[in-house]
């Protein structure tokens, strides 16, 4: 029987949230393919992981007790030992930072393809059709290989595997080859603190690119006030230095689920979204229709923000 | 010490377009610099100008079109650029990173850089992996999503930051050589000069094609195909409001109202 091989992610001892949508993608992946899902949990309390991972449609976990924290080198020999003993047809990883730092070299030593960022899965044994954006989100893409290949998810797309499974968990003994581990992490930072927790706001006006230049950012601070509400941003904002790392909503930056967010000039990437989306009402004011912060959007305004946030703020002085 | 700095021209899109087939019209398509490779050349550049690297060249795999792009990226203090484009490659519709990445493989081999710095993605196939598709690929170490590099390099490492998800930084340090994946907000990225785009005009750009590289031509072809194209479905049932600014501006200020906003 193949397998399908799927790698959790955790960090400073807890599993995250992808690992568990990370096992349904799997399972139907193995379900497509007639495979068994195995996951592998790599370093630091790993008994307690597998015991977390053990979920409906799991059928083995296997535990690789080598270090605490997220190694890649670590990562990338072990994956690559384990795939090949479980002679696995598809490695699964989610697509976060780490991610990004492992699945390419395993696929790269495995020698299969990779494709990043997946949204939805299918294969029929042979030829696996992965559905991913393009161009910042404008549009969707069905790619299609055929054999093996190392794949990683896109957080918050499949829903968290549930309840209890019967896996076997298994200690799994790589082989690694310590002259060759050449990154060595030295510690953590928490960045983005500060006086402002956006993270508390009832009401977010967040801004984006579309400002275009630092000195509009008076036009946003003006609403803001009007509105008795509390700035974010995107990142690009963040990136040129008009408003501080804490005031930035995304993945790299804060999760924030105010009451209502206006996003205005922001498109929607991906990172951002995954900062906002449980806002309890989006407005979107943005130029562009196909912007896609408008397919998140509950409300939306298809202008000019230089027009509408000054009308905006009249109506409230 | 010599940088190596791969740079990709993306394609843009404008706000309305038209899906042909599996691609975007032409007509609606335009093309720039990936943003994170504007702050991967800016990280070489101030590395060259501390003292630390003595030559900086660009690569990028690409078609004639997109020299434009490269002089852009020369203009911002680059010493050479290379362009590797063969017509065997005119006919693959995406390249996939594995396919990149063979011949990024090709082009470190021959200059044997001491840091690759690359972009995290590119901005519009956003695959994210060919810096440690291709860091793996030469046998060097790496680093993805590098937000802070330290400009000294002891005992021949290099310390880095590696920005998580959720504000958290890894502190790591990478023995060289090394390819990192460069995150914006790195630096801050310099307007090419006057002077910059002049020079940039005669400043070497080779041009390499799969023979010279030592790749064979022959059966080369993407892992991946491009079957579908569509523009995603809406998850919402969002309201559209319509009229002018004033029009639109009231009805956004009813509903906050209406949200006890500002009451
Ligand atoms: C690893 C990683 C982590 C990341 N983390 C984050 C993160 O935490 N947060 C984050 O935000 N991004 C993050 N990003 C970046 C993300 O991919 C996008 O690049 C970014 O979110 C884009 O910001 P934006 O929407 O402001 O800019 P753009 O994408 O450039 O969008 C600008 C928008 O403004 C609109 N616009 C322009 N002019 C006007 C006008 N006059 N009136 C109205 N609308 C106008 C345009 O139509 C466009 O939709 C991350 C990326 C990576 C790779
Ligand atoms: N065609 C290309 N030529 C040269 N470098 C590239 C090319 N495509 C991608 N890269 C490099 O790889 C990085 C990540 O791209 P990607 O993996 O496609 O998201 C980019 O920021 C570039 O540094």
């Amino acid at each position: 029987m193949s397998a399908v091989l799927a790698v959790a992610d955790h960090r400073r001892g807890e599993l995250r949230d992808v690992s568990y949508e990370l096992l349904t993608a799997g399972r139907a992946l193995a379900d497509d393919v007639g495979a068994d899902l195995h996951v592998a949990v790599i370093s630091g309390t790993v008994d307690d992981f597998a015991a977390k991972l053990d979920r409906d449609g799991v059928d083995a976990v296997h535990t690789v007790d080598y270090g605490e924290e997220f190694d890649h080198g670590v990562y990338t020999q072990t994956t690559v030992q384990l795939a090949t003993e479980l002679e696995a047809q598809y490695v699964l990883t989610p697509n976060s930072v780490n991610g990004l730092d492992y699945a390419p070299a395993v696929a790269s030593r495995l020698d299969v393809p990779i494709v990043t960022d997946t949204v939805a899965l299918e294969s029929d044994g042979d030829e696996l059709r992965a559905t991913r954006e393009m161009y910042g989100g404008k549009v969707e893409t069905t790619v299609s290989l055929s054999g093996p290949a190392v794949v990683t998810i896109r957080g918050a797309e499949w829903p968290a595997a549930e309840g209890t499974g019967d896996a076997t968990i298994e200690a799994f003994d790589p082989d690694i080859d310590e002259d060759a581990l050449g990154a060595t992490v030295t510690g953590f930072e928490e960045v983005a603190g500060g006086d402002v927790d956006i993270s508390d706001a009832d009401v977010l006006v967040s801004v984006g690119r579309g400002i275009d230049e630092e000195e509009n950012l008076e036009l946003i601070h003006e609403l803001a006030d009007a509105l008795e509400a509390t700035v974010s941003s995107s990142r690009p904002i963040v990136d040129s230095g008009w408003l501080p790392k804490n005031r930035q909503v995304g993945q790299s930056g804060k999760v924030v689920t105010p009451d209502v967010y206006i996003a205005i000039g922001i498109s929607g990437a991906v990172q951002h979204v995954a900062g906002m989306k449980g806002s309890e009402t989006i407005v979107a004011i943005n130029t562009d229709p196909n912007a896609p912060i408008m397919d998140i959007a509950d409300y939306a305004i298809q202008d000019d923000l230089f027009d509408v946030v000054p009308a905006l703020t009249e109506q409230f002085q | 010490m010599k940088i190596l700095v791969p740079v990709t021209e993306v394609t843009t899109v404008e706000d309305e377009f038209e899906i042909e087939g599996t691609a975007i019209a032409d007509r609606y398509l335009g093309a720039d610099l990936n943003e994170w490779d504007e702050y991967a050349i800016e990280e070489a550049v101030q590395l060259q100008e501390a003292g630390l690297a003595d030559e900086i060249v660009t690569v990028t795999i690409g078609p004639d079109d997109c020299e434009q792009t490269i002089r852009q990226a020369l203009a911002k203090g680059p010493d050479r650029a290379i362009r590797v484009w063969d017509d065997a490659l005119a006919d693959v519709d995406l390249l996939d990173v594995g396919l990149k990445s063979q011949i990024l493989a090709a082009v470190v081999d021959a200059e044997e850089p001491d840091l690759v710095l690359s972009g995290v993605q590119s901005g519009d196939d956003s695959f994210g992996a060919t810096g440690v598709t291709l860091a793996d690929a030469v046998g060097y170490e790496w680093a993805a999503v590098v937000n802070h590099l330290a400009h000294d390099f002891d005992d021949d490492t290099a310390s880095v930051r590696r920005e998580l998800e959720g504000g958290v930084e890894e502190l790591t340090d990478v023995e060289l050589p090394a390819v990192l994946t460069i995150q914006t907000g790195i630096n801050e990225p310099r307007y090419a000069s006057l002077r910059g785009i002049r020079q940039a005009q005669r400043k070497p750009l080779e041009v390499q094609d799969l023979a010279d590289l030592g790749i064979d031509a022959d059966g080369l072809e993407s892992a991946l195909t491009l079957e579908e194209m569509a523009e995603p479905e809406s998850e919402t049932d969002v309201t559209v409001w319509e009229g002018d600014a004033d029009e639109t501006a009231a009805e956004l200020a009813d509903l906050l109202r209406e949200k006890g906003v500002a009451q």
